[in-house]
Formats: C-alpha cells, structure tokens, sequence
C-alpha cells in the first residue's frame, strides 16, 4: 500500500510538473506577448503583421491548441510510466 | 433562384437532419439523457463541444465588435479560447474520472454537502439563464432578417426544433445534432470568408490574408492599410487598443476561466469514454473553435475595410442596395450634416440612439432622422452585429452564400441554447429532485422530470426570446464573470487542495458570486453614470470583474478552510482516486 502511495505521489509531482511548465507558456504568449509587451512587439514586422497585435490575434491561438495536444501525448508517456494509465482498463 | 428561396430551402434541409439526428439518437436512460452513455468518441465530442460553444454570439457578432475595436477585440479572441488550455490542464480530466453527471454533483460529494450542491445550482442556473436568453434572440434575429416572418415566430419555430432534439433526445441527441451544425456553421464562416480574402488580397486563406497585400496597387497590407484609412478619418490606428493594459488584462482572464468554469461546457467532458479521452477531446475542440476564431479577425478587418472604402464619401444614388435594406430596418442610419449629399463616416455617434425616422423621403430617396443630431462629424450609424450577416452582401458574393450565412448563424445559436437547455433541466431533475427533495425516485421517473424540466426550460428560455430585458445582451458577457468568480475556484479547488472543506468552498463561492453580481449591478443598473474608468476599482470594468471575484473566492476559500474542521477521510481517499486516470466505469455503446 504504502509502495502505491509512494508511486502515485511521484506521479501526481510529475503531473504537476508539466502543467507548470505548459501554464507558464499559455500566460508568455497570451498574457505576455499579446498584452503587457504588445506595444514593444509591434515594432516588428511578421508576415505583414505588427509582431504583437499577430500574437494577440492569431499566435496566441495557436499556441493553445498545440498546448494541448502536448499536454495530452507528455501525459499519456507519464500515465504509463507509473503504470496508472486508463489502456488498460478496456 | 434568389437568396430568400435558397434560404428557406437551406433552413429546412438543415432542420430535417437536427430532427432525423434526433429520432435516431433517442435517450432510453438517465445515463444516456445526461452524459450520452459516455460513449461519445473525443473527435465527435470534440466537434459537438465546439458547437455548443460557439453561440450566435460568436457567430454573427465577435467578427463585427472586433471591426469596430480593432486590438481591442483581443479580449475576446483569447478569452474565449485560452480557457480550453485551463480545461484541458485543470478540470476536464479529473471531472471525468470523477464521473457523475453534472457540475453541482461534483461540488455536493467533494465538499460532503448538499448546501454546496444547492448553492452550485444556483449558480448553474443563474449563468445558463443569462447566456440562453440571448440566444433564442439570436434565432429570431435571423429568422426575421433572411426569412422575413416576425421575430416571435422564428423564436417559435426555433424552440419547436430544440424541443424534439433535446428533449426527445438528452446529451445523446444534442451531441450528435451539435456535430451535424459544426459542420453546417464552420462551413457557412469560412466560405464567404475566404471569398472575401481572395477579393482583397488574392490569398485564399483569410489567416494568412489580414497580413497579405491589399490588391489595390498600394502596395500596403490590409492592417497598414486599415491603419491608414482610419487615422485619416480620425480614429485611433486598428492595431491600437483604448482600453488600459489593465482592463484588458482583467477582461481576458475573467473570460478565460469563466470559459473553463461554465457548466454547458465542462458537461461535454462527462461523456467521453475515458480520462485520456477527455484531455484529447479538448484538444480537438479547441481546434474547431480555432478555426473559426482564428478567422475571425481576419473576418473582421475585411468588413471594416470594405466598409469604409463603399460608404465614405459616396452619394446616397450611388450606395449598394444593402445600405437602403438595413437602413429602412434601423439597423445602420444616416444624416446628411454638410448637406453635400454625399456619405462621411468618422468618429463618434451621429446622432443620439438608434435610428428612427419620419414618412418623408428626401430628394435622393434618404430617410429622415429623427433623432438627436450630435456635435460630431459623423453621419452614419451602423450596427456592429450587421457585419458577419451583410459581408456577403457588401462583397457581393452570390446568393446561396448569403442563404448559407443564414443557416450557419442558425446553427450556431440553436446548438448553444441547446447544451445550455440541457445542463439547466440536469441540474434541477438530478441534483434538485433526485439528489435533494425525492431521493427515492426510480431512473424512469428521473428521465421523465429531465424532459419535464427541458420542455418547461425551453418554454421560459422562448419568453425571454420574445420579450427580452433591455439588458439581456450585455447580462451574457456578465455570465462569464459569475461562472469565474463562484464555479471556477470550487472546482480547481476541489482537485488540487487536499484540504479545502465544506466550509471554505461555500464561503468561497457565496463571496466570489456576491462581490462580483453587486460590482456588475452597481456599475450596470444602479449606477450607469458612474460607469467609467475613474470609478472603477484598480481600473477594471464590470465586464473583467470576474477576475477580481475569483481572486476574493480563493482567498476567502483559503482563510476559512484553514480555520475549519479537516476534511473526512472518504473524501481524501476520492481526491486521490480522481487524480489517477486508470479505473475507469466502463461505457455504453452507441
């Protein structure tokens, strides 16, 4: 019992982990690029874009949906390492 | 055949497939009725989660607000889409490893207590009321504009088409409706948008348009271009906002996890096999809503743009038909000031509220404003949510493009009141009835107060429809501060803070919703006059004030847990069983 415990503990820390690290990319490109450094962005061109208003209206966009799906293939390798993955249950 | 043909003959075929959908798909459990089984594949939900997100809101107006707010519009574009990171990261999966069927059922087992479930309820149909009210309005809106019947008889019909679906057919019938009108509405948004791209730039795709060549010979992007035109009319530069950082900052964020807090869309998680499935389903619907939000912008510079370039500075002789039309319906007006005959568009309202007129006519065929003319040297009123609906028009794209907006719009708006129908009759028939104040019934009986409790939802939701509060518009924007500042923190809490009890989520969650439902009143109803910057707390308006609510729920939450009894051991032993994706119940079939 104790040996599980220790095991999902781990686990959850790892969860942890990368979620931290997938939020902090979320707030950067949202929060950062697209509102608090948008006018210092904007002195770049992008595509025909002000590089900041590119990154309120479009970048950020993109970037959360790749976030998920990362979030979701990291967390399937980290599911089946601690052998807590929902495969098996079919 | 003309556009009012086709649109009829688009409507009824889109509506016979909703009702075929729903005589297919009939729900013959509670199961079934309330999560569909939980068989639902992660694309299929993905799409269905999508629909049910994207309202007529998002649909007819977000492309129009953004025209007119340039950068500003940005709250919208990432509110509304970066709460799916939050769901994704945060809720959905350890939700659906939970299980159950509805939001309030996690608040009551998690907190141990039916006063959380009662006050979850509370919040559930406080939010899902304000956002539906709209919608049905959004029906009639269309129904009225491209069919030409009144706007109590689109409502009529439109409550008539929900109620086989959703009634008849539970989560099981709207989830696969709502992936029928993805298809339908996604594909009525990128059409006419990109024919607009092409138009203007040569590049066929709209994303890659707003940044591409204005095909003019200027040489000149359609940003630097949009920059241009408006400076030289006396607006502020598109790429630059008027809201301060931090109001933007705070809209954004009360939209994000108000997004990640409201029930219509965390439900769409319960009904995916398994807790891989869920974080995979947000992924996918994320992107389906990236596409059209994505678009959008794009959607919305392009109207601006063409806007300007038809109307200013042309005679009234000379304007396109789509002017007269939605001018003689008041929704775009105008008033000759200079009396040079000729159109001039600049900063500010023309004239005090929405056009009216008088009989009379002038010489070049114009209708008399009545109302208060103002200082300003604008002459023309225009409605910002004409623009996704007159774009075909203002293009002149042909016929069955405009017929196809209609249906689109009709999509969107049907399967968002849908899903939000759905989470309202679930709510009162599984936590209210069967959880609270008859804890014996059977399952057949629960099924059938499910569908009592959706037919009498749809009846109350079509009222509002017909006769809507002056506010009801802006009250949606408002559901996403009260969904962030009361559900949002419970939830988040619920999974990631062993120790928050009973007591600290109710305080939270009584807190959060009080501060932020008195902030939106006093500013909106009470008063209206003080409404500005100068008033406002740290600079936020009422529209962002969820974000400050949520931070007042966590901490209250915080304070009064520590300061409490700990939380039962049977409760610890579900935390640590939802944070474990293996072990799942296994699904229904379909």
């Amino acid at each position: 019992m104790s040996d599980n415990n220790n095991k999902n503990h781990n686990y959850w820390r790892a969860n942890i982990r990368l979620m931290l690290i997938l939020l902090a990319i979320w707030f950067t490109v949202s929060f950062g690029f697209g509102i608090i450094l948008v006018d210092w962005l904007n002195q770049f061109q992008f595509f025909g874009f002000k590089l900041g208003f590119w990154w309120a209206q479009q970048g950020a966009i993109y970037v959360f949906v790749i976030l998920i799906f990362v979030y979701t293939a990291r967390m399937k390798k980290i599911d089946r390492e601690h052998g807590v993955s929902d495969e098996d249950d079919e | 055949m003309d556009a009012q043909t086709l649109t009829y003959i688009f409507v009824f075929l889109t509506f016979s497939l909703y009702i075929g959908i729903a005589i297919w798909s009939r729900a013959s459990s509670t199961n079934e009725f309330y999560v569909a089984g939980g068989g639902v594949h992660p694309v299929a939900n993905g799409m269905a989660t999508a629909a049910d997100w994207m309202s007529a809101a998002s649909f007819i107006s977000m492309a129009g607000i953004i025209a007119f707010m340039g950068y500003d519009g940005t709250v919208y574009l990432m509110g509304w889409t970066g709460g799916y990171v939050i769901l994704a990261l945060l809720l959905a999966p350890y939700l659906r490893k939970f299980g159950e069927f509805t939001v309030p059922d996690f608040i009551g087992t998690r907190y141990y207590s039916s006063a959380a479930r009662i006050v979850a309820v509370i919040s559930l149909i406080a939010i899902s009321f304000t956002y539906i009210a709209g919608q049905m309005r959004g029906v009639g809106i269309v129904f009225s504009q491209f069919l030409d019947i009144p706007i109590t008889w689109g409502v009529i019909v439109g409550m008539a088409v929900v109620f086989m679906y959703a009634v008849l057919g539970g989560m099981k019938g709207i989830t696969y409706t709502q992936v029928a009108q993805y298809c339908v509405l996604i594909f009525a948004y990128l059409v006419p948008a990109i024919f607009i791209s092409i138009l203007i730039t040569g590049v066929p795709i709209p994303q890659l348009g707003l940044g591409a060549t204005v095909v003019d010979g200027s040489g000149l992007s359609v940003l630097d271009k949009l920059d241009a035109t408006l400076v030289d009319l006396g607006f502020t530069p598109y790429t630059d906002g008027s809201k301060s950082k931090m109001d933007v900052f705070a809209i954004t964020m009360a939209l994000m996890i108000g997004t990640a807090g409201l029930p219509h869309v965390i439900v769409r998680f319960f009904t995916v096999p398994k807790v891989s499935d869920a974080r995979r389903s947000a992924g996918y619907a994320l992107l389906f809503i990236a596409l059209l939000y994505t678009t959008a912008p794009a959607v919305g510079a392009f109207a601006r743009l063409n806007f300007v370039d038809t109307v200013h500075n042309t005679t009234y002789t000379d304007i396109p038909n789509w002017f007269k039309s939605w001018e003689d319906i008041g929704l775009i007006g105008w008033h000759d000031k200079n009396a040079d005959g000729r159109i001039q568009y600049h900063p500010g309202a023309p004239f005090e509220g929405k056009p009216t007129y008088d009989e009379d006519r002038r010489a070049d065929g114009s209708r008399n404003v009545t109302n208060k003319i103002t200082a300003s040297q604008n002459e023309v009123y225009v409605d910002r949510d004409i623009m996704v609906l007159a774009n075909p028009e203002i293009a002149a794209l042909p016929a069955w493009v405009i017929a196809l907006v209609a249906a689109g719009g009709l999509a969107a708006a049907l399967s968002t009141a849908a899903g939000l129908l759905l989470v309202i009759s679930t709510s009162v028939s599984h936590d209210l009835i069967k959880m609270t104040f008859a804890r014996g019934i059977s399952d057949k009986q629960e099924l059938l107060a499910a569908r009592i409790a959706a037919a009498t939802a749809i009846v109350i939701a079509g009222y509002f429809g017909i006769y809507p509060f002056g506010f009801v518009a802006q009250v949606v924007a408002f559901a996403f501060g009260l969904a962030a500042a009361s559900l949002f923190p419970a939830i988040l809490l619920g999974i990631f803070d062993k120790r928050m009890n009973n007591a600290g989520a109710i305080a939270g969650m009584v807190s959060g919703l009080t501060f932020t439902l008195y902030y939106i009143v006093y500013f909106k109803f009470v008063a209206p006059d003080l409404n500005s910057a100068a008033h406002w707390w740290f600079g936020i308006s009422p529209e962002g004030i969820g974000m400050l609510g949520a931070i007042l729920n966590f901490v209250v939450a915080f304070v009064v847990s520590r300061s409490t009894s700990e939380v039962p051991g049977h409760v610890l032993d579900l935390i640590e069983n939802i944070r474990i994706p293996k072990g799942v119940e296994k699904p229904h079939e379909h």
